[in-house]
């Protein structure tokens, strides 16, 4: 920790990750920097020399950082170390990424969060394997900022030619990959040479130190003038607010934007933001910051989705060209099922084609089939189902994704390009295909009762619930069938028998287009009802009976149908002439005479939400 | 430094761990918070209360070890009313019967028997399968090398020489069989960035951190063997200061971290913290 202060630190913190080939003095590169920039913790040198006497070696300054027993056992840095430093400039983070094959899983990770990179090559070996290799994953990974430290440049006699023969053979390799070193600093980690201090040795080097490099990069760009990306991580109901929440990954949102929520398509506008512990909310959510919506209308959102502004959208598909790097034990094979992750987009989907597999250190493409641990492919991934993305060059951080299998990420890409739907689905259209579209399950809700009893008061408002929740829900009305499609059946029990059939026959068509369907038909005998029952076996069938007494159905005599019945006008009148039969055991027993309407509309929608259960955003 | 890039510093620490509790409710099936009622600890709670937008939507547990200093009792039933906190509190009581403590035992073995052990029974009880961890990753050696998302074995142990990689926000998502996994809002901050924030939020925290008789708590554990630190801090603004030019380690009064070489290691291995 560096005690002197200057105006113009930034007080961000920096990532950067060390990078390159094992034993090219990565970890003694970084144990000079902590030592040089003065930031180690007092008593640690002391430390390290007094266990590196204990156990009889010499005293290096990789072993500041390997302070786990297995390390200076294996004398390899086995995981992604963060050491924090700061120079006058600003603090870092630095992550120490191992160069060991084995762990290139951690040095992804490192790098993946690096804002910039330093890639060591020993000045005695030259360019390695690994030197390529982990260009290749930081070219992949994102990260521009690059400077090759050409090391140990002690034991090459501090030669300004074996230096630029590095360069020269080296930057050739870049820019295959379409990367740039900012510069190739000549340095000799042990000795502290062009680390910090410049190096006596070195005159002919008239370029920064690496302090000097590093201070000079820039932080990870600004994506804030980006389209807006907001994918949900989740829906909050902890009390009357609905919350969506989610990171703007890109771009900005402010209250009151139109937004359209990718895949699905549907649209609402930002109300307000719920900032705890306001009570004042901020005017504008940018890249980066998490964002508690509420929105002005009701509609169906989920985890996965992902919000932006209706004039510029995400691709919605479900199959793309990518690079990927393979990290898993197994190898990624075609056909085989994996769990793709996109920002907070969870599908499974296959590899539908190893197109092409590039061997990272010498960048020869060859045909294969399948993609061995710690390759780079190109393939075509095919989703189960459609997902929100950009290709990666518009939006990166939309246009990248992990493979899992397992519960364990093994592989990560870039999204290169949409490809033809050439394997577009073709044939009947699925009731799966319907639901996904719909994104609930269809289901019949049937509610039996006597006339008059509220069927129909309770099924319009659960309708209203449901639509506004958006969901596609629609009511079949015994009244408005027995104007139209029964025109020609009476009251008698035959008659019943074939109102109900035909309810069911177009309750069924109804749900077979995915429609949440609200059928209120008397159907007072509990045989047809069973049938009503088994012809919609295809579907959720829910039976809600409004049970109330007949005196009181009687005394509303809405329609005036009880009159008639009691003056003998209508032969057969369920309750008067002719018997119901209750329900013995429906869905939901709503007892209109102790339960309120609102009560009543409540224990249907909850009997609903039970189907529709692993839909997590139910709540109306 | 300005005012306004050190106020950046901090919304960005703020907003990624808000992502990672965020992430870590939507993806696990039983959640729950450790509370050592330190400063760490507290300013995860006023977090978790920022990412679920006031209300913090699962148990908080206290390993009491009756060790706590008195004040710290005091500010748990405080903080427990001004949070909202759903908290469960286990102690060992079988230990403290076989006469397991500081005046008997070493400290290594009453941090393991105290706390390691109803702790592992508590995630037996309750079935977690991610605890939020107030970890940092500028604490100590042992703990530079977790994840956001670090999966524990069902025996507690963390493999950390097999983690899943990390990239991309994307984190474990599951829990190993009869394990769980350990979530770490804090990872990236560093003991100055927690005061900070403190000062910027104005969050609660025991008093014993500011100094009395010229001494005062660091890092906060059992009483016998936790130590205060010289120190004429005695607000927030001069711990800053003070911690601007300190070379000493955070954890340096804290005992038990300190009897072999390698005794942080073989803890956290066995599941501590």
């Amino acid at each position: 920790m560096s005690t002197s202060k200057t105006t113009a630190e930034d007080h961000r913190k920096m990532h950067v990750v060390v990078v390159g080939h094992v034993d090219h003095g990565k970890s003694t590169f970084v144990g000079r920097l902590l030592h040089d920039t003065d930031s180690l913790p007092n008593g640690k040198m002391e430390q390290v020399r007094k266990n590196c006497a204990i156990e009889g070696m010499e005293f290096e300054y990789a072993f500041l950082l390997d302070a786990l027993i297995e390390e200076q056992e294996q004398n390899i840095t086995i995981d992604t170390t963060r050491i924090f430093f700061r120079t006058k400039q600003r603090a870092y983070a630095i992550i120490d990424a191992p160069g060991h094959k084995e762990f290139l899983k951690n040095m992804v990770t490192g790098a993946a969060s690096a804002s910039a990179a330093l890639l060591l090559i020993d000045a005695k070996e030259g360019v390695m394997d690994q030197s390529r290799r982990h260009a290749f994953l930081l070219s992949l990974l994102g990260v521009k900022q690059l400077v090759v430290l050409v090391n140990k440049m002690d034991l090459v006699d501090h030669s300004e030619a074996t230096y630029r023969k590095i360069v020269a053979e080296y930057s050739a390799f870049l820019k295959t990959l379409g990367l740039t070193a900012v510069h190739f600093i000549p340095i000799a980690a042990k000795h502290g040479e062009n680390v910090v201090q410049r190096a006596a040795k070195m005159p002919w080097w008239k370029g920064p130190t690496v302090t000097e490099a590093l201070d000079a990069f820039s932080h990870e760009d600004d994506l804030t003038g980006l389209p807006l990306r907001l994918p949900i991580s989740d829906i909050y109901r902890f009390d009357h607010r609905r919350i969506i929440a989610g990171r703007v990954e890109a771009g900005a949102i402010r209250p009151g934007d139109e937004l359209i929520f990718q895949p699905g398509g549907r649209r609402s506008t930002v109300r307000t933001f719920e900032d705890w512990p306001g009570p004042e909310s901020r005017k504008v959510a940018g890249t980066g910051d998490s964002a508690s919506v509420t929105l002005s209308e009701q509609i169906f959102v989920e985890r996965g989705q992902v919000a932006a502004h209706p004039s510029n959208q995400p691709r919605v598909g479900r199959e793309f060209r990518a690079r990927i790097f393979w990290l898993g034990k197994e190898p990624l094979v075609p056909n085989k099922t994996y769990r793709l992750r996109l920002l907070t987009q969870n599908v499974d989907a296959v590899i539908a084609k190893i197109v092409k597999v590039t061997d990272a250190s010498t960048l020869e493409s060859k045909e294969a089939d399948s993609v061995p641990r710690d390759s780079i492919c190109e393939v075509i991934v095919r989703a189960t189902r459609n997902i929100a993305f950009d290709l990666h060059h518009e939006c990166p951080i939309t246009g990248r994704f992990a493979l899992e299998e397992g519960g364990r990420i093994h592989g990560g890409g870039i999204i290169l390009d949409t490809v033809a739907q050439s394997d577009a689905p073709s044939g009947k259209v699925t009731a799966s295909e319907r639901g996904a579209r719909a994104g609930h399950p269809p289901a019949v809700v049937w509610f039996t009762g006597l006339s008059g009893s509220g069927k129909s008061t309770i099924a319009e408002a659960v309708e209203r619930r449901l639509f506004d929740a958006g969901r596609n829900v629609i009511r079949v009305d015994g009244d408005d069938l027995r104007v139209s499609l029964n025109r020609d059946l009476g009251f008698s029990a035959a008659d019943r028998a074939e109102s109900v059939r035909r309810a069911s026959a177009v309750a069924g068509l109804f749900a077979g287009t995915g429609h949440i369907t609200l059928v209120t038909l008397i159907a007072p005998l509990a045989a047809d009802r069973a049938k009503a029952r088994a012809a919609l076996a295809n579907h959720t069938f829910l039976e809600v009976f409004v049970d109330a007494p007949l005196a009181v159905c009687e005394s509303r005599d809405v329609k005036g149908l009880y009159a008639k019945a009691r003056r003998g006008e209508i032969a057969e009148f369920t309750g008067i002439s002719s018997p119901y039969e209750a329900p013995e055991a429906p869905e939901v027993h709503i007892k209109t005479d102790q339960t309120s309407q609102e009560e009543a509309v409540d224990l249907v929608l909850a009997a609903i939400d039970k189907v529709l259960q692993g839909k997590d955003d139910w709540e109306v | 430094m300005s005012r306004n890039a050190q106020n950046d510093h901090l919304t960005r620490l703020e907003q990624t761990s808000i992502h990672v509790f965020r992430e870590a409710f939507a993806n696990f099936r039983s959640v729950c918070m450790p509370w050592s009622m330190g400063k760490d600890s507290n300013v995860l709670i006023w977090l978790a209360r920022k990412a679920f937008c006031g209300k913090i939507p699962f148990p908080l547990l206290h390993i009491d070890t009756t060790y706590e200093f008195p004040e710290m009792y005091e500010f748990r039933e405080k903080a427990k009313v001004i949070h909202g906190i759903d908290l469960i509190v286990r102690v060992n009581e079988d230990a403290i019967r076989r006469g397991i403590g500081y005046a008997t035992h070493d400290p290594v073995t009453v941090t393991h028997e105290l706390k390691t052990v109803p702790f592992k029974a508590a995630i037996d009880e309750f079935k977690w399968d991610a605890l939020v961890t107030g970890i940092r990753r500028d604490e100590d050696p042992t703990r530079a090398k977790e994840r956001w998302f670090s999966p524990r074995s069902a025996e507690g142990n963390w493999d950390y020489k097999d983690q899943p990689p990390e990239f991309w926000g994307q984190f474990a998502s599951s829990a190993p069989e009869g394990g769980h996994v350990r979530v770490q809002p804090l990872l990236e901050w560093t003991e100055l960035d927690i005061w900070e924030y403190i000062r910027r939020e104005n969050i609660p925290n025991p008093t014993l951190y500011f100094s009395r008789n010229g001494k005062r708590f660091r890092s906060l554990g059992c009483h016998p063997i936790t130590h205060p630190v010289d120190s004429p801090a005695s607000n927030i603004d001069e711990i800053i200061e003070e911690l601007k030019l300190t070379k000493t380690s955070e954890r340096a009064g804290r005992a038990q971290d300190h009897v072999g070489r390698n005794s942080m290691q073989e803890l956290r291995a066995k599941g501590f913290m």
